[in-house]
């Protein structure tokens, strides 16, 4: 019982909470960047909630069973990050010969997840709060869907944000900015969550 | 080479952080106290100059096919080093940065400039692009670090000033806004400095449009 509330706190601090966009400022380049439209949000965050799940559970096994067993653990930023680039080029691959669809609708999206400081934010965090396996995979994917229902709230938003009427120095990135920082403001209310 | 043209566009009209709009996670997050911009700036300063020389200095033998892997290598190997000097000799950097020293490895200045800069260009021309890219990211976290500083919290200098190293109290401490030193100062204060510097490109072009 105590593996499964454990498991649920993880789970909403992940997704709300402790939001990757909003309280810990990782992935911010691909949220600002491919967020103007819902659909292509969409796709670029599920493909990011699949890297992230798959990065943190490859890095755990790699970690304990490589790193830590020969006394590398020096070398985990290189090689986390080898990992998760090899990872997404094997996706890559798999997803053009099994699901071309898939992977025309991910199109340049996959290839930008390997420099999203999410993937490596998650295992690196995995590794900082000494998840076990199970934990950290669910930390992987949660952290994933938070980004994505940040990323796709954002992007309704952002869709509407053309016909409104703010000053012109305002305009692309610095009001996209205001209003991510007034989404964080709502997000904050979240941290008074306490379920148990 | 031209180093005057480097060093203004590094700083001012194609400024990493205001302009080019790359590196903005670590920004945003880290930007609470001088200390921490301070320390996070000279970080990524060191670690863009050496491999922005390692990178133009490797750039004709790295097949065009594997450069991103390459270049991602060449980082990682220089950010490990600077992760493990500053938890060394500055552990109070490295517990208060976290786990933004070794995400400096996916920073998106430094692919960036290797990318577009010391992949095209010589050995030297790409030092000092370095250098002074790395310069204005500097710039922009302490501007940021002392606006969310002062008007979030009062204070001047946290980390290096002041007794027990807070910072020297400017403003008494109930009246500045905390929200500002919360993620959501990070967006709004960023939102407006862009905003500032698109305001005044705007307007120096117009004036030498109307010249």
């Amino acid at each position: 019982m105590d593996q499964i509330t454990n498991l649920l706190a993880i789970m909403l601090g992940a997704i709300l909470a402790n939001n990757f966009i909003f309280s810990q400022f990782l992935g911010i380049c691909p949220f600002l960047g491919v967020s103007k439209k819902v659909d292509t949000a969409v796709g670029m965050g599920i493909a990011v909630t699949f890297v992230m799940g798959l990065a943190s559970a490859v890095c755990y096994v790699v970690n304990q069973f490589v790193l830590i067993k020969f006394g590398l653990e020096y070398m985990q930023t290189v090689t986390f990050i080898l990992v998760i680039a090899s990872l997404v080029q094997f996706i890559e691959m798999f997803l053009q010969k099994s699901m071309p669809s898939l992977y025309t609708a991910l199109g340049i999206y996959l290839p930008l997840i390997t420099t999203n400081c999410a993937v490596l934010g998650v295992v690196l965090l995995n590794v900082q709060n000494s998840y076990g396996f199970i934990e950290s995979v669910v930390y992987g994917i949660t952290g994933g869907l938070g980004f994505l229902l940040a990323i796709v709230l954002f992007a309704s938003i952002r869709e509407r944000l053309v016909f409104a009427d703010y000053p012109k120095a305002f305009e692309g990135f610095p009001i996209a900015l205001v209003t991510a920082g007034l989404m964080a403001l709502a997000f904050m209310g979240f941290s008074g969550l306490k379920v148990w | 080479m031209n180093l005057g043209k480097q060093f203004k566009e590094g700083l001012i009209t194609n400024n990493p952080v205001l302009v080019q709009v790359l590196g903005m996670c670590s920004t945003m997050a880290i930007t609470t106290s001088f200390f921490n911009g301070l320390g996070m700036g000279l970080a990524v300063t060191v670690i863009l100059t050496l491999s922005n020389v390692i990178i133009s200095a490797i750039r004709k033998i790295v097949p065009d096919k594997i450069r991103i892997a390459m270049f991602i290598v060449v980082i990682a190997g220089f950010v490990t080093c600077v992760d493990l000097l500053i938890q060394a000799y500055v552990p109070s950097l490295a517990t208060s940065l976290g786990v933004f020293i070794p995400l400096i490895v996916v920073n998106c200045i430094i692919l960036g400039r290797a990318e577009s800069f010391s992949y095209k260009n010589g050995v030297a021309a790409s030092f000092f692009d370095g250098i002074f890219q790395g310069i204005g990211y500097t710039v922009v976290l302490l501007i940021m670090c002392i606006i969310r500083e002062l008007l979030g919290a009062g204070t001047f200098g946290g980390g290096i000033l002041g007794p027990d190293l807070k910072g020297i109290q400017i403003i008494p401490s109930q009246f500045p806004a905390g929200m500002l030193t919360l993620p959501v100062g990070g967006f709004l204060v960023l939102g407006c400095l862009i905003a500032f510097m698109q305001w005044a490109l705007a307007k120096s072009k117009n004036k030498e449009e109307s010249k």
